[in-house]
């Protein structure tokens, strides 16, 4: 599954995008952020506020209880500012 | 009559405001009103160079498309045109166009007005600050008043 991070969280966690197999309890969109931040200190800066996290999966906007199975691409970005 | 099929372009480079209403009313006899909003870079008070703003391409298009399309549902509107810039862009430059045109002034004014709320709080786009000095800055942050503005239109 893709990962594509934007804006402060793609410079927090220092990638652009990464590929990742997920752990089969992780399930959701929370389990998601929940999982990344264990992945390291960058992911825990980025993730450290979960709820202000936007996510997107196949570039359709979410909230978090979102189920994540048939995704291919899951965007995490900050609350957005353009206009 | 033909659906309305919005005209929706995400760039880098900079519009034309006049260019795109006369394509938005070239030949037509039966619009009566074409409200236009151009948002542009400031320079909040002498403080900023330049913005820079990231956006995910694909789903930037995607999403000020479907609220392009949510907005012909609401108001009989005869044309849509919305552009928005990515990119580094000057205090003084355009970023964003929205243009609406309808039979009557009140259909094309609340269309601007809804996708412009919605664009602030629904289309991929972040800006980054640049000061003066040229030095990178802060990332704007989400205002709480523009999520509140989207929601007014919320039924």
């Amino acid at each position: 599954m893709r990962l594509i991070y934007f804006a402060w969280v793609r410079e927090r966690i220092g990638k652009t995008q990464e590929d990742v197999d997920l752990p089969a309890e992780v399930k959701t969109v929370a389990d998601l952020l929940s999982w990344l931040r264990t992945r390291g200190e960058q992911y825990e800066h980025a993730l450290q506020h979960p709820d202000v996290i936007r996510v997107a999966i196949d570039q359709e906007h979410v909230d978090h209880r979102e189920r994540l199975e048939g995704a291919r691409e899951i965007a995490l970005f900050p609350p957005m500012t353009g206009g | 009559m033909a659906p309305v099929v919005p005209v929706v372009r995400v760039q880098p480079g900079d519009f034309d405001m006049a260019g795109e209403v006369e394509a938005l009313t070239a030949g037509r006899t039966d619009i009566g009103a074409v409200v236009t909003f151009l948002g542009m870079c400031r320079d909040e008070e002498g403080r900023l160079s330049a913005l820079e703003l990231e956006h995910y391409p694909g789903m930037a298009e995607g999403e000020i498309s479907r609220v392009a399309h949510e907005a012909l549902a609401r108001w009989p509107l005869q044309g849509l045109t919305v552009i928005h810039r990515y990119g580094r862009i000057a205090p003084g430059e355009n970023i964003v166009l929205v243009a609406c045109a309808s039979t009557h002034r009140r259909a094309a004014f609340e269309a601007a007005d809804f996708l412009m709320d919605y664009l602030k709080s629904r289309a991929p786009f972040w800006k980054k600050e640049f000061g003066v000095d040229g030095r990178e800055g802060e990332w704007v942050e989400a205002r709480e008043s523009d999520e509140r503005a989207a929601e007014r239109w919320q039924r």
